[in-house]
């Protein structure tokens, strides 16, 4: 049986201010990682924790000023069912059915992706390559953080003690095109080998010069990154198939992935490179 | 601190830590021992109840956030002499073996069949992909579902 | 519930020599079905009682501390004096009244490691604490400090200089085979650790007795073996060892030999304690420290003729067996006796020797040493159809045993021998001629820049039914059918239940026998204090010997009673109990007539018959990132006359998609002899979603050594699936995958050109500390 920390269950937003700003706790929402660590094998468990899962306000999709918002406690459930993200953000969707199986998606929840902070978070790279806008209060009031900012280093977040992360706004981008991949090791219930997110700018499809290109991953390196020297290759390129060949390789001299249980340095590196090889293709048609 | 919510229809009532795991609280509070623990961190899915009618792994859920809720476990299925049309499709088509993920199983595909799914064999494959199996191969509980779920949709409509 | 046999059906006792058509009525089987499993609706209700679901009001909680280092001398359990020790009780090695060993083949497995002694791997048992709470528990954990001196470890089985056993078959003149052969083809083939993984972990609850005994309910196959083991440790008399299986979730060989370690140090502590103390492991203990299917590496030197005869095979088998013997002789031997192939060839050498390294001990897993070597055997016999350019599935059919052929040991295979009609069966059930022409035209027109390719492939096998050579002799074992005082009959076995259906199929037999409906015929529980000792739930023995010996008591009970009764079994039993009180037949075991084998030699007849089986199986293999897909599986097994078609063909299925997940994705990686896939999180098995549609086709090649037929079932499949799905990979890809599992990893390396890295099961060494 696990260890048992205290627990606050607010049911507002500002009775769960007032306990952050009073002492540090260990936000709970869903409960996937953070029940796990209550066992006491992996670490310490958290000295004290506040359970989130009442704070309606943390709830809901919904579009407001050219951006998609999702609270924090969107589920993966919900991301799939939403048909603001079947409109707008398919490949939230695509991401979410990724994770787990039935029983992790209908409690873990978008937030708690982000506030985890691995490097293998699934959705992580989505929320980079939209450059999503992360949404954390205190009783002082609200303060926006840019998803680039948001991972400084290995599982940590740019959030204090005294915050806690509210919703997440992605920009609504006319003609953004937006892909997902995940490479794991079964296809439920598996932690990512690699997982990658494309998006790019086209105004038609096909033949017409890609802009605006964030090409983000996870897994291979100490946090969700970005590839900015991929980019750049794509960055104003046609999805052809000498462009792909150099995405591609740049991309495997770019990232730095490690040898852990799940799979080896040479394999996640070798792998990224031909999966954007594919998207590229695909994109491109021949 | 004390929690009161719904098991299988009864209402409880329990004093316990509130990050106490519900499958804890189940087994060992509550003395329902038909929920099983496999691996304590949301892989295996033996552990699995209905939570307001939505699965999910009873090892992951704080005690604090079941509170105000309805939750349902193999206690609540059909008894031995009269198993639900289910349960006894599993024991005719050979859907259990060792049984230990069996009340998991059941739970899971509960879910399954009560969101009106078309019980296609890929489909019931996704519904039950969070519940481990050594034995079977899935073969037979997947075989075993779609046989219940045909059942019960054709009652509910009015076939049988 | 279904009605098996009317009474007075005689069927059963004169096996039909004839083969049943795949999916077609067996003869003398009235039941298509069978019975349904007689403990089903408990476990479907959540009334089935594991051993965690047991409740011992006042029971301890125990727990084991282990090494965290792979070899090294105990100095000293320290206790820290900040804690309260006087709240828990400790036992070392020292609280052991007999033999501090773990009763088993070699006396060299401690219970715990004496302080002076040495610890020989990651994980071994070095005290033992026990608490009235988990919290305190806990605490007591982290305030016993344990202090070593670290020894230098060996991790590679091919570098250890201590050998556990090691064994030699020859037959014919293997020099004139090579000198005669037009082809010779060698590979070297490795396999990794693969854990079995039930799903209930292992559990054991000791409860001390007034006269110094204790009884012990637990999760396990062979409750006499923790009989002996605690008998001997504990200093304790027959009846004072009290062993009693509790429902019991997945064994697969898990909870064969490993049981016996966690019952003693449960009735360690609860001797200490004076309660019930319980020994409940998590997942993160069950998967460090108990055993795994031995990682192996195995040599091929074929010679064949052009035309495709083989002459000649020379084969190396070297497994690793961690750092105890446990039952690894027993796995070497049952690895090397299958490792040919199920293949005549006039010139055989196969070599085998296990070897220690300081890794947890090995131990059983469903297969025994037969699925590491027949994947090697299989391999072996695809890439030289390859090489010869003939079709696998025709190289089989002139090779496969017939009936009057010899195997390596002298075997004369002279009967029961399905090797053609598995082949043919799954062949034609998967259309592999159809799809093999299909896939190969896809491989040499594929573009370059493809992204999926599909693939096809064939394994077939063998599996000695029941223990090797002599086992069952030694054996002995009793299994009784009672006709009880109150006129119900009973079976009496060891057997334990653990999925596969020894509830289900018991009464089943018994009741045919005595011409009663199963519902009429109770099983004893397994309880060391009421059944005899029919001996080990292993070796895919249950439904042959034991099944034989409790048709052959119930036979015997029957014509006792219609010897005094003079009237049919079934119209006067029950008189019979009440004029004359309870009726026991024990019956024990007796060698199968013909079957010889020299145990020092290693010639003659290995086992009594063997099952067949064959697989085919499809995938795609997405070829930008080498995973792979396995779609369909189609798995001809012969296992004599099939008892109970539904659990048999679970049996197929569940052993299928084990050895699925054996050739996919069950790895284990080590670092400093430490397991590092050690939480499910890291361990993965097929999910639904990952599993092939499965396909089993019962072929039915009766065994007239048993009366009902039988032959083992369980162990067949996992022979087979894993050569089946490497070979489908090679026919997608073009590559050959030498090692298990075959990763996206690898196969990506292979496709690449890419140089392999690590042997699989092998153990990188710890990471340099410190700067630099």
């Amino acid at each position: 049986m696990p260890v048992e920390p205290p627990v606050a269950s607010p049911r507002t937003l500002a009775e769960a201010y007032s306990l952050l700003a009073d002492q540090p706790h260990r936000p709970v929402a869903g409960g996937t990682d953070l029940l796990v660590q209550i066992t006491g094998e992996l670490g310490e468990p958290p000295e004290r924790v506040l359970d989130i899962w009442h704070l309606d306000e943390l709830r809901g999709i919904r579009v407001e000023s050219n951006a998609l918002v999702l609270g924090a406690l969107t589920t993966y459930a919900e991301l799939r069912l939403s048909p603001l993200i079947a409109e707008f953000l398919p490949a939230f969707a695509d991401a979410a059915g990724t994770i787990g199986a039935a029983q992790i998606q209908n409690r873990g929840t978008l937030g708690g992706n982000v506030m985890n902070a691995s490097p293998a978070g699934d959705m992580l790279p989505l929320l980079l390559a939209t450059d999503a806008q992360l949404v954390a209060g205190t009783v002082q009031g609200e303060r926006w953080i840019p998803v680039r900012e948001f991972w400084p280093s290995y599982r940590k977040t740019a959030l204090q003690p005294s915050e806690l992360l509210l919703r997440i706004s992605i920009p609504l981008v006319d003609g953004r095109q937006l892909r997902y991949r995940k490479v794991g090791t079964r296809r439920a219930q598996a932690i990512s080998k690699v997982v990658m997110a494309l998006a790019w700018q086209a105004d038609e499809a096909g033949g017409v010069a890609w802009s605006n290109v964030h090409l983000a991953l996870g897994s291979v390196a100490a946090t969700t990154v970005r590839a900015p020297a991929t980019e750049a290759v794509l960055e104003g390129a046609t999805p052809t198939e000498a462009i792909a060949d150099r995405a591609a390789s740049t991309l495997a001299g770019e990232i730095t992935p490690i040898d852990d249980v799940r799979s080896s340095a040479d394999y996640r590196r070798a792998v990224a490179a031909r999966v954007l090889h594919r998207l590229i293709r695909d994109e491109g048609g021949w | 601190m004390s929690y009161r919510f719904f098991v299988n229809g009864d209402p409880v009532e329990v004093e316990v830590p509130g990050m106490r795991r519900l499958l804890d609280v189940l087994r060992e509070d509550l003395a329902l021992t038909g929920t099983k623990e496999g691996c304590g961190e949301g892989e295996c899915g033996a552990c699995s109840v209905l939570l307001d009618g939505a699965v999910v792994d009873s090892c992951l859920v704080p005690v604090c956030q079941v509170d105000g809720t309805s939750v349902r476990t193999v206690e609540g299925l059909g008894s031995e002499d009269e198993l639900n049309d289910l349960q006894a499709a599993f024991l005719a088509t050979g859907g259990a073996q060792c049984g230990i993920c069996t009340p998991g199983m059941l739970m899971a595909a509960e879910a399954f069949i009560a969101s009106g799914a078309p019980a296609g064999d890929e489909a019931i494959r996704e519904a039950i992909a969070g519940n481990l199996c050594r034995c079977t191969g899935y073969t037979k509980i997947v075989e075993a579902i779609a046989q219940a779920a045909e059942r019960r949709r054709a009652a509910g409509t009015g076939d049988l | 519930m279904t009605r098996i046999l009317p009474p007075g059906t005689q069927e059963l006792l004169a096996p039909d020599p004839l083969l049943v058509p795949p999916g077609s009525r067996t003869p003398g089987r009235i039941s298509q079905r069978g019975p349904l499993r007689r403990e089903g609706p408990a476990k479907l209700t959540g009334l089935a009682k594991y051993t965690d679901d047991l409740v011992f009001p006042g029971a301890w909680y125990g727990a084991t501390i282990r090494s965290t280092e792979p070899r090294a001398t105990l100095l000293g359990l320290d206790q820290d004096d900040a804690f309260d020790w006087t709240q828990v009780v400790v036992v070392t090695a020292t609280d052991i009244p007999g033999d501090n060993v773990v009763s088993l083949i070699r006396d060299d497995q401690p219970i715990l490691v004496p302080v002076g002694g040495e610890i020989r791997h990651q994980a071994e048992p070095l005290c033992l604490i026990a608490a009235a709470d988990r919290e305190t528990l806990r605490a007591a954990k982290r305030h016993l400090k344990v202090r070593t001196e670290r020894l230098p470890a060996v991790f590679d089985p091919l570098a250890s200089t201590e050998e556990f056993s090691h064994l030699e078959v020859r037959r014919g003149d293997l020099e004139a085979g090579f000198a005669q052969a037009e082809l010779v083809v060698e590979g070297t083939y490795r396999v990794g650790h693969q854990e079995q993984l039930y799903i209930e972990n292992q559990a054991m609850i000791a409860i001390p007795q007034a006269d110094g005994g204790v009884t012990v309910h637990g999760s396990c196959q062979c409750p006499y073996y923790i009989h002996r083991a605690l008998k001997r440790s504990l200093q304790l008399s027959d009846a004072q060892a009290v062993v009693i299986q509790a429902e019991t979730g997945g064994g697969f060989g898990g909870k064969e030999e490993y049981p016996s370690m966690i019952a003693l140090h449960a009735a360690l502590l609860a001797r200490k304690v004076g309660k019930a103390v319980r020994m409940i492991y998590d997942r993160h203990e069950d998967l460090s420290a108990t055993t795994k299917r031995h990682p192996a590496v195995i040599h091929h030197r074929t010679g064949v003729m052009r035309d495709g005869t083989l002459v000649a095979q020379e084969i190396d088998v070297v497994m690793d067996g961690g750092a105890y013997c446990t039952l690894t002789p027993v796995v070497l031997s049952r690895g090397v006796l299958h490792a040919g192939g199920p293949y005549r060839c006039p010139n055989v050498r196969i070599a085998g020797r296990s070897m220690a390294t300081n890794t947890p001990p090995n131990g059983a897993f469903r297969g025994f040493g037969a699925p590491q070597t027949e994947f090697a055997a299989e391999m072996q016999v695809n890439r030289i159809a390859e090489a010869l350019d003939i079709s696998p599935l025709e190289l089989r059919r002139r090779w496969a045993y017939r009936e009057g052929d010899t195997t390596p040991t002298g075997q004369v295979l002279r009967e029961s021998v399905a090797a053609i009609e598995v082949l043919d069966a799954a062949a034609e059930a998967s259309d592999f001629a159809r799809h093999s022409a299909q896939t190969r035209h896809a491989r040499e027109a594929r573009q370059s820049g493809a992204r999926l390719a599909s693939g096809i492939g064939i394994a077939m096998g063998w599996h000695g039914a029941g223990f090797t050579g002599s086992g069952e002799v030694h054996i002995a074992g009793v299994a009784s059918v009672e006709l009880t005082d109150d006129g119900m009959i009973r079976v009496l076995s060891a057997q334990t239940e653990m999925g596969q259906g020894t509830k289900t199929i018991f009464p089943q037999l018994v009741a045919e026998e005595l011409g009663l409906e199963p519902d009429a015929v109770e099983n004893a529980p397994q309880d060391t204090s009421i059944v005899p000792d029919s001996g080990p739930t292993v070796a895919s023995r249950t439904a042959m010997v034991v099944g034989g010996l409790i048709i052959k008591a119930a036979r015997r009970l029957r014509a006792q009673v219609e010897s005094v009764t003079d009237r049919p079994f079934v119209d006067s039993y029950r008189e019979f109990a009440l004029e004359h009180g309870a009726l026991r037949v024990d019956e024990h075991f007796e060698p199968y007539p013909n079957v010889d084998f020299d145990d020092a030699t290693y010639t003659g007849d290995a086992y009594p018959a063997f099952g067949w089986a064959c697989a085919v199986a499809r995938v795609d293999v997405d070829l930008d990132t080498g995973e792979v897909t396995v779609r369909d599986v189609v798995s001809a097994d012969d296992a004599g006359r099939i008892i109970h078609p539904v659990l048999a063909e679970g049996q197929v299925e569940g052993g299928t998609l084990q050895a699925v997940g054996y050739a996919t994705i069950e790895e284990i990686k080590l670092v400093d002899g430490r397991y590092l896939n050690d939480r499910l999180a890291t361990y993965l098995i097929p999910t639904s979603l990952d599993a092939p549609r499965i396909e089993a086709i019962l072929v039915e090649k009766p065994f007239s050594g048993a009366p009902h037929g039988a032959k083992g079932i369980g162990e067949l499949p996992m022979d087979v699936g894993a050569p089946a799905v490497v070979a489908a990979i090679h026919d997608a890809t073009g590559v050959w995958i030498h090692d298990l599992p075959a990763t996206p990893e690898r196969i990506l390396a292979a496709m690449t050109g890419a140089p392999a890295r690590g042997s699989p099961g092998v153990s990188a060494p710890a990471p340099k500390r410190g700067a630099g």
